[in-house]
């Protein structure tokens, strides 16, 4: 009986230690100062964590929109970080923290759709007004935040633009459709297989984190598709294409822009010719050239996908700050009558909080590198 | 439910299933040791597995492994085997010495020494995830870049591999995952032996029956409890080894996942018992693979899962019973 109590208490435990997992968080001093020398802006989403790579564009955006109006500015912004990780599970008590702090004005992020579900109402309850560069969700701008804006379009518009890219131009007739469960994944992979219709020839779906997926190649190579789409973030991409060409499939691989990082290209030969489709403007657009050579001056390295889109972001922030907005509702106000051009769109944000104006691009994997190919129309 | 897929892939799904099975039990074998002789969940040891594959993905970075072939791959990944069974044992002997041995020595509740366990294991995990910035403390990050580089998940190794497979009578096999049973099937026979038959096996087993009389007979408890540990991190080495074999991938958090279901596989086998284990392990393995392709992926965890509850109903103590202390070993 012994052993078995201590086999039960093993288990209670070993659950206990799945939810209790590392919490960094930032302290920021003292909070609710009046002076509107005082203000700051948030980022939201990981900096650390298993997606820290797609955070650090992102940060690196927003840090350079911020230096850039410092340089000018009598009074600094200060840009405050909050790492989530890009866990839903540590949203809610970060975002409670950052409505906690009264000269945090605006956020940038949060980056993922997941975490932006869970921090969503703290944000919409506090009023503080967010702008995410990067979370595609559509389901976002249906809560009826009044706060939740996005600079980007949503899965929505990009699922129906990866759709007819599989149909228009690779002309796939059979389609195999891959989820990973995530609300940003299983979203986008909806869609798509809603718009192909008898295309898709079979789905499947896998877990964050896990690392087998022959079960999954075996349905693949049973369906034998021309294309297949994977709804879904790197780490897991990165692996499940090296498994699918290891077992023999041949055809299409088609992601979305949770799969546009460089840690990608480590599938290697098996990574080329994947299509990402992404509503984030290529580096090379003659709209960010001037964005990216001032990047790669301050970080020595091309903007990553969604720096642009951050810059972006942190500006229309910046640009209620510099007319002399020193509170959350006055900026929350501003920010929802904004009308200007930015560097990736024109930045007109809808009542729901969605862009007036969008655009879907297609990159692909060629000789080891990430390159666009063109806009999907 | 998808009968048809099913029946057709039906020996398909089970090699696979299998393959990564045997790497469960390789794994859990380090759980229901430790659990054999102490009584003890020793939940650490999904980071004694981590760093094994470590050590392989830092060895084939360091021989250049990706430039070679033939003899000379071989060779090298020999040489990682047997770098991952030796960081994966050190790191279990220093749990053993570091968050358990004095805990033991004194007597202190089972539960404190989980919750040691616990810490070790978040310590450990983070300072594999973090060791990008430890380097750069000592200034070293530049010249290490290769091995502290993507501190949270590395695919270096994807492509080193060629993975060939075969057909036998219409059925495509992977002669990686060939090669992951029949190791760790073999490894299993050679530790059931040894178990069963050395002098240092027979001192296991008598400290599992009864750590006092054992040691009135002579056997050295504290030596004893470090061999377990040492064949426990020896054993998650080469699952380690053979999971990078087959997964070319790792993260700092690897563990966790393949630590649950390990965990999982020594219950279902019977916790104590090695070639409970040994059975636990494949049999999820084949049961996870199964209830992906008959449900969907989404079901997987659930229907190992449910199959684990199931059958310890029937049978309480695992399919084979606790019994690292019995003649049958």
């Amino acid at each position: 009986m012994r052993r078995n109590k201590v086999v039960g208490l093993g288990a209670v435990v070993l659950t206990l230690g799945l939810s209790l997992t590392a919490c960094g968080t930032t302290e920021d001093g003292d909070g609710g100062s009046d002076a509107a020398c005082d203000l700051k802006l948030a980022f939201f989403g990981p900096e650390t964590g298993p997606a820290a790579g797609l955070g650090k564009p992102i940060i690196q955006g927003m840090q350079l929109a911020v230096d850039q109006y410092n340089d000018d500015a009598d009074c600094d912004v200060e840009m405050v970080k909050f790492d989530s990780q890009g866990s839903p599970d540590e949203a809610p008590s970060l975002a409670t923290e950052v409505a906690g702090d009264e000269s945090i004005v605006g956020v940038v992020g949060p980056a993922f759709s997941g975490e932006g579900a869970a921090a969503g109402p703290i944000f919409a309850e506090a009023g503080v007004p967010t702008i995410t560069p990067s979370g595609t969700n559509p389901g976002l701008s249906t809560n009826g935040w009044d706060t939740f804006h996005r600079a980007l379009g949503n899965d929505a518009t990009q699922g129906p633009a990866a759709a007819k890219y599989i149909k228009d131009t690779l002309k796939a007739a059979s389609v195999f459709v891959i989820d990973d469960a995530s609300e940003y994944g299983a979203g986008l992979a909806g869609i798509v297989e809603k718009d192909l219709g008898g295309a898709v020839k079979g789905t499947d779906t896998i877990q964050a984190g896990q690392t087998d997926f022959s079960t999954t190649a075996t349905k693949v190579n049973d369906a034998k598709p021309d294309a297949v789409f994977f709804g879904g973030y790197y780490a897991e991409a990165t692996i499940l294409i090296g498994q699918l060409r290891d077992n023999g499939y041949e055809g299409k691989f088609v992601v979305a822009d949770g799969v546009k990082d460089p840690a990608y290209l480590d599938a290697k030969d098996a990574a080329e010719g994947t299509i990402i489709t992404c509503p984030c403007i290529p580096d090379t657009d003659p709209a960010v050239a001037e964005f990216a050579a001032d990047y790669e001056a301050e970080f020595s390295e091309a903007p990553g996908t969604y720096a642009a889109e951050a810059y972006d972001a942190a500006n229309v922030f910046l640009d209620g700050i510099e007319s002399g907005i020193d509170n959350r509702e006055d900026l929350l106000a501003f920010v929802n009558d904004y009308d200007e051009k930015g560097i990736t769109k024109q930045l007109k944000f809808d009542e729901t909080g969605e862009p007036a104006d969008v655009h879907v691009y297609a990159y692909t994997v060629k000789g080891g590198a990430i390159v666009p190919e063109s806009e999907i129309k | 439910m998808n009968f048809e897929f099913f029946f057709n892939n039906l020996p398909e799904l089970t090699i696979t299933g299998l393959a990564f099975g045997a790497i469960y039990a390789l794994i859990a074998l380090g759980y229901t040791m430790v659990y054999g002789v102490l009584q003890l969940i020793n939940f650490a040891h999904s980071e004694v597995f981590m760093y094994g594959t470590f050590a392989t993905l830092w060895t084939v970075i360091a021989l250049n492994a990706a430039d070679a072939n033939g003899v000379k791959l071989i060779a090298i990944l020999i040489v990682a085997l047997f770098a991952s069974m030796a960081l994966s044992a050190l790191i279990a002997l220093a749990l053993e010495r570091v968050a358990y041995r004095r805990l033991i020595e004194r007597d202190a509740p089972r539960l404190i020494a989980l919750i040691s366990a616990i810490g070790a294991s978040f310590v450990l995990a983070e300072l594999m995830g973090l060791r990008d910035r430890i380097a750069g403390w000592f200034g070293l990050d530049d010249d290490l870049s290769e091995y502290v580089g993507k501190a949270r998940i590395n695919n270096s190794m994807a492509g080193t591999l060629e993975k060939p497979r075969f057909d036998v009578g219409g059925v495509s096999i992977s002669s990686i995952d060939i090669i992951v049973i029949v190791a760790a099937v073999g490894m299993m026979v050679l530790l059931d032996q040894f178990v069963r038959r050395s002098r240092l096996g027979k001192g296991i087993r008598a400290t599992a029956q009864d750590p006092e009389t054992a040691s009135l007979m002579g056997v050295n408890p504290t030596r004893t409890i470090q061999v377990t540990f040492l064949i426990g991190g020896l054993m998650a080495g080469v699952a380690a080894f053979l999971y990078m074999l087959k997964i070319d991938t790792t993260k700092y958090d690897v563990g966790f996942l393949l630590g649950v279901k390990a965990f999982t596989a020594a219950v279902l086998g019977g916790i104590g018992n090695l070639r409970g284990a040994l059975l636990g392990g494949l049999v999820l393995g084949v049961a996870e693979n199964w209830g992906q392709a008959l449900f969907g992926g989404e079901w997987r965890d659930v229907i190992a899962f449910v199959l684990l509850v199931l059958i310890l109903l029937v049978r309480p103590t695992g399919l084979l019973g606790e019994s690292l202390g019995k003649a049958r070993a």
